[in-house]
């Protein structure tokens, strides 16, 4: 298969992650969709690993390891990711505990 | 890469003590102990090799002599920081030890972004310098703004990872490589600039200027450091921002070369000019302190990034220089303004009458901060503009702007000093919550001098960038 679907298939990933980002008012589906971005990144990680990997073999390269160190990002995403969701979790468990809502339109405290 | 092992390894301790320590001061105590432990550390390694030699590290991270040299001036502040507010960070909740922890892991965080030299050691730079300020920014976990500014900063700070990330892949995808060096080289040969490559490259910069909170990508900046605990502020608006400024020179010094051109410096002098105006003017209409000071750290960091603008020896020379000034400064003033009852510029009314010494050290930091001459912060200022100037100098509306810029931040950083020494106390409350020690004045006094030492003679500190 082409790259090509590949790309297109982790942008339209992202800027769904984005656009809800920007657009909801849940705290936790926010949270959601910036793992949704994060994810998107995983797969285009992966799909280019693979295209340098192969372009690396047409090159000539016999045995090749071309393409290896986005798998491995892959993986340091992850478990960054995960320790992002062991804070933000319980960010959003103490917002809760105080205002019974995950609202972010509680967040007006701060404004002048 | 002392300052990355030894720094990482004082959190643990940190930690541990936190189980057989119970008496808060001793922390205080052993935290000290390890930051000056530490930036002796790192002093060593500025003349010297690496107590730790892994050469297998070198394609991740490559320490230059200007990184080693940051390193030493973030764990100086870090060092004044942590005798100036250790008491005020003791105050803030119970869990005093997991705060020094978290702090040493935020320094960690900087010295991977001092020295990296592949993508992947920036995006783990980044997070393990923002992960441990999500927690720090939330502590007071009783205190409703507290909550909210964590929340917004953690919130904002996953959603620029996202974006630099998607930055990283992109440029991956063109160039095949996320080592700088690699990518420099390839770039030099693609013109014109691959498609993946410039949106890449845009995307990391769009989320690199959030992590330094440069307009337009500023707004979480002020209600976070204004939420968090004052004394956290004071950590996040200086050591935090100066290695977050100076990964963000390291990232598209090397190896965006095709970049270079006068395309790159319009995207940043509109980014300059941008955080100078907001953070000027906004700043002149607020009333408290705090908040004053969360957006004079834009537009501080407006003055840092004219180092990305040029890419010369003369930024990076500057940089030196407004880092340290810039740190001690804020950090003074944070650590008067943590032991404060009322955080407005009335609660310093009458502070040159009761504390002459406090009110001294004061002036010269506010001095500073202004870029007021025979300080620190005005050879900082001054060297960020000529810097500017020498690599383009058909961009003179920047440079009167900038100047301008800083005649404004004359009034409202001045309002303090008005406060201090013109204007009478008419409640009866004290100034400060907790009474202050009599070896605070001295010390303040002490990191007073160090500026205006810095400003009269900057050479005992560049002449480490030429060893």
């Amino acid at each position: 298969m082409p790259i090509n679907y590949y790309i297109f298939l982790a942008i339209i990933l992202f800027c769904i992650g984005v656009t809800g980002v920007l657009t909801r008012r849940n705290a936790i589906i926010i949270f959601m969709c910036i793992e949704l971005m994060l994810n998107s990144v995983n797969l285009l990680l992966v799909a280019f690993s693979k295209m340098h990997h192969a372009r690396a073999l047409a090159a000539g390269a016999a045995n090749t390891t071309a393409g290896i160190e986005a798998q491995l990002f892959v993986f340091f995403i992850m478990v960054v990711a995960a320790a992002e969701v062991a804070v933000g979790l319980a960010i959003i468990v103490m917002m809760y505990r105080n205002t019974h809502s995950v609202d972010i339109n509680f967040l007006n405290r701060l404004k002048n | 890469m002392n300052l990355i092992i030894i720094s990482a390894l004082s959190g643990v301790v940190m930690m541990f003590s936190g189980l057989f320590v119970k008496n808060n001061r001793t922390i205080s105590y052993i935290a000290t102990a390890l930051i000056i432990f530490l930036s002796l550390a790192t002093m060593c390694e500025l003349g010297a090799k690496s107590w730790f030699n892994i050469p297998q590290a070198e394609a991740m991270l490559r320490t230059s002599v200007y990184g080693k040299l940051i390193g030493v001036i973030l764990t100086i502040a870090t060092t004044f920081y942590f005798v100036l507010s250790g008491k005020d960070i003791e105050r803030v909740g119970k869990h005093v030890a997991d705060y020094y922890a978290l702090m040493f892991f935020v320094l960690a965080g900087a010295g991977i972004l001092l020295s990296f030299q592949n993508l992947l050691m920036l995006f783990l730079g980044v997070e393990i310098l923002t992960i441990p300020l999500f927690i720090l920014t939330g502590a007071q976990k009783q205190n409703l703004k507290s909550n909210e500014a964590s929340l917004k900063y953690f919130l904002m700070g996953a959603f620029s990872t996202g974006i630099m990330l998607m930055g990283i892949v992109l440029i991956y995808g063109a160039m095949g490589s996320f080592d700088l060096s690699v990518i420099g080289k390839k770039a030099q040969f693609a013109t014109p600039i691959h498609g993946a490559n410039l949106m890449g490259l845009l995307l990391l910069l769009a989320s690199m200027a959030f992590k330094v909170s440069a307009a337009p990508f500023h707004f979480w900046t002020p209600d976070v450091y204004d939420g968090a605990p004052t004394v956290f502020t004071s950590f996040m608006a200086t050591i935090v921002k100066v290695a977050a400024v100076v990964a963000f020179i390291r990232l598209f010094e090397g190896s965006m070369e095709p970049f270079h051109t006068s395309k790159w410096q319009i995207l940043v002098s509109i980014l300059i000019a941008c955080t100078l105006l907001v953070g000027n003017i906004t700043a002149v209409f607020q009333q408290s302190v705090k908040r004053m000071l969360a957006y004079s750290s834009i537009s501080q960091a407006g003055y840092m990034l004219f180092a990305v603008f040029a890419f010369n020896a003369f930024g990076k020379e500057g940089i030196t220089i407004y880092g340290l000034s810039y740190s001690l400064a804020t950090i003074g003033i944070f650590s008067v303004l943590s032991k404060m009852q009322d955080i407005t510029f009335d609660g310093f009314n009458g502070l040159a009458r009761q504390y002459p010494g406090i009110a001294f050290a004061l002036t010269v930091f506010v001095l500073s901060l202004a870029g007021i001459p025979l300080t620190g912060g005005f050879l900082g200022k001054f060297y960020m503009i000529s810097a500017g100037a020498a690599s383009n100098s058909s961009y003179t509306w920047l440079f009167i702007l900038a100047i301008l810029c800083a005649a404004v931040s004359v009034y409202y950083y001045f309002r303090i000093i008005q406060a201090m020494y013109f204007k009478e106390r008419v409640s009866d409350t004290p100034v400060f919550e907790v009474p202050v020690s009599k070896a605070f004045p001295i010390l303040l006094i002490v990191v007073a001098a160090l500026i205006i030492l810095i400003g009269i003679n900057p050479q005992i500190l560049l002449q480490y960038l030429y060893f």
